[in-house]
């Protein structure tokens, strides 16, 4: 256990030092120094060359990656010369909404895919599990904005009971306050991530059905509502711990589009206004927040499992 | 169903020699295919594909609409016999326009594909041939581009060099070789060790001759299932980029494009300007997948044969 602890996590810091030369790889080709943004649009030639040189963006590429490393390591992830602000302070801005959007419609989405797909593989091919299959599929094959643009239409404009603009409070409390408006937003990103779990956690459930421990507790005379809680819930369940933790990059997709589309001042909608502001060092610096968390994501969904299945001996 | 059990039986009679008891390896892949043609959805999904194929490349020789001159005066008409899904806001046909929103589409979803899957599976053999040392780090690097999240990478990049059918294509592909890889590595260090490696080894078959008649038939599947739900990945992805802004430039036109113009008028109920081209994307995408999980259903059936 302890050996695979540290393979785990040597693993997980080689793969994360990839991601840093990467991104910085990239950051490095298509934004090899701010001075234009820095100097403005008239500065000549030998203005640029000459505040490259004073700051060091003329260096070898292994000083300035270490240079990059170094800011990392010390929380600067770069200056957003559009804004005029740290990338850290717009970060640290607008972290918690995104955090609270994707945050609530993951756990809504488990806690709508996991009973579902469950009543599906016990229910298998019964009106409802086709039904419900039908609709995942669809949804699966959705892309969100249009899932959004199907709800807008039908919650905001044909029936207007909800808000099609996200709520715009920076208090954190006002926007969780705010069901009227969030609804929506949340509801988008919960459907899109209940289609792909809900289809997972039937075929999970459908497999924990046919094991022997179900057939004996069955014979043993549990019913079946014990049956299902106490040996088809909690085994089923296990691989979910591993797609909550694969499911993270299409999470922070879903966020973008999601946030773009109900504008929603989250890390999203930040990301999507630098797309147009050619605002590289906030772009970048969040596709490298973005790919460690996937890292972690799935580091930790490998420890959570390990943890919660001992079936798995690990040497 | 009985009548297919008996005629799969007869199939595989026909095909198992006098007195022999191993099947050819095609009888394999004969099975796969029957399987397939037995799943209503992969014949329905398969159906479409060939539909949009034919709507978007053959559509516009059949109806012609003028998609490079804009005409303001006939902006955001209404469907009618002469617009029969209407125009957009700059007067274009919108058929005549998801047909060439189509053809964006699937170019870039099937090149994309295509370039995924050559270097996925070249990554995944190498890594998988060599083993050891080259291996893990190989494979560290499939974890590194795993890890970043791959639409941000194609939105920077399209921001920064444009997006034309050609770049998406490699951006797309660029990043998506990388579960073709980790399948085929799986495929070839579990086949490597087969005993039907060995005794075509034993039979004195040469290296070229083991990778091209045992190895890359037997990886072939899983590379075919993944090519199908790539196309449709790679064709979501586009219309993210095009919903976002950020996608391919006049005259060319792709459906997430269209649809974001739609969008603008949605409170004004122009629905032909959204339904008519998300459906599309959703039809598309949910035909591939309906073939891609039948080809894993039916890939699952020949490897119990084996």
């Amino acid at each position: 256990m302890i050996s695979y602890l540290i393979r785990r996590v040597g693993t997980s810091i080689v793969v994360v030092i990839g991601v840093s030369i990467a991104i910085f790889v990239l950051l490095h080709a298509i934004y090899p120094s701010p001075a234009r943004d820095v100097l403005g649009l008239r500065a000549s030639g030998t203005q640029i060359a000459a505040w490259n040189k004073q700051n060091g963006y003329d260096d070898p590429v292994i000083v300035q990656y270490a240079r990059y490393i170094n800011n990392l390591l010390h929380g600067n992830l770069g200056f957003s010369y559009a804004n005029n602000q740290t990338v850290l302070a717009l970060f640290q801005e607008r972290l918690a909404r995104s955090v609270y959007l994707s945050g609530v419609s993951l756990v809504l989405a488990l806690l709508i895919a996991v009973p579902l797909g469950i009543f599906q593989a016990v229910r298998r091919n019964s009106i409802g599990d086709n039904v419900a299959t039908s609709v995942a599929f669809v949804t699966y094959s959705m892309p969100v904005f249009f899932l959004g643009l199907i709800l807008i239409q039908v919650f905001a404009l044909s029936w207007p009971v909800l808000g099609f603009e996200a709520s715009q409070s920076t208090s954190l409390l006002t926007v969780m306050g705010d069901w009227h408006d969030m609804l929506l937003p949340v509801l988008t990103l919960t459907l899109i991530t209940v289609a792909s779990f809900s289809r997972y956690m039937r075929s999970s459930a459908m497999d924990v059905l046919a094991q022997d421990y179900i057939k004996v507790a069955r014979a043993k005379g549990l019913p079946e509502r014990l049956v299902l809680l106490r040996h088809l819930l909690r085994n089923a369940c296990l691989p979910m711990i591993t797609l909550i933790g694969l499911s993270i990059p299409l999470l922070l997709a879903g966020n973008l589009i999601t946030e773009y589309l109900f504008n929603y001042p989250g890390l999203g909608l930040l990301f999507f206004d630098s797309l147009g502001k050619a605002d590289y060092p906030v772009m970048l610096a969040y596709t490298l927040i973005g790919a460690v968390f996937v890292v972690a994501g799935n580091f930790v969904a490998d420890l959570a499992l390990t943890a919660a299945d001992p079936r798995i001996r690990l040497v | 169903m009985a009548g297919q059990i008996t005629s799969l039986e007869a199939a595989g009679t026909a095909l198992v020699p006098e007195g022999g008891e191993i099947g050819a390896v095609q009888s394999g892949w004969r099975l796969a295919l029957r399987e397939f043609a037995g799943n209503k959805l992969a014949v329905i999904g398969f159906a479409i594909v060939i539909f949009f194929v034919l709507f978007s490349f053959i559509g516009p020789l059949i109806y012609h609409t003028n998609q490079i001159d804009t005409s303001l005066s006939a902006a955001n008409e209404a469907p009618s016999a002469s617009h029969l899904l209407g125009t957009d806001s700059n007067g274009f046909d919108q058929l005549g326009r998801i047909m060439v929103g189509g053809r964006a589409a699937l170019e870039i979803g099937f090149f994309a594909a295509f370039i995924a899957i050559v270097i996925g599976a070249l990554w995944g053999a190498i890594a998988g041939l060599l083993g050891g040392f080259a291996d893990a780090v190989m494979m560290r690097v499939v974890d590194v581009f795993l890890s970043i999240p791959f639409l941000f990478v194609v939105l920077i990049l399209a921001v920064k060099y444009g997006a034309t059918v050609l770049s998406l294509s490699l951006v797309i592909g660029g990043f998506s070789w990388l579960f073709p890889a980790r399948l085929v590595r799986g495929e070839v260090l579990s086949l490597r060790v087969r005993d039907f490696v060995a005794a075509a080894r034993v039979a004195g078959a040469g290296r070229s001759r083991l990778i091209t008649r045992h190895l890359i038939p037997n990886a072939l599947g899983v590379v075919i299932v993944n090519v199908t739900f790539q196309v449709a990945d790679a064709i979501l992805a586009v219309s993210y980029v095009g919903f976002l802004g950020f996608g391919l430039h006049y005259p060319s036109v792709d459906w997430g494009d269209m649809l974001s113009n739609g969008v603008q008028y949605q409170t004004d109920g122009y629905w032909w300007l959204i339904y008519p081209v998300g459906a599309c994307i959703v039809l598309t995408v949910m035909a591939l997948n309906f073939i891609g999980d039948a080809l894993r259903d039916s890939l699952d059936v020949r490897l119990r044969r084996r």
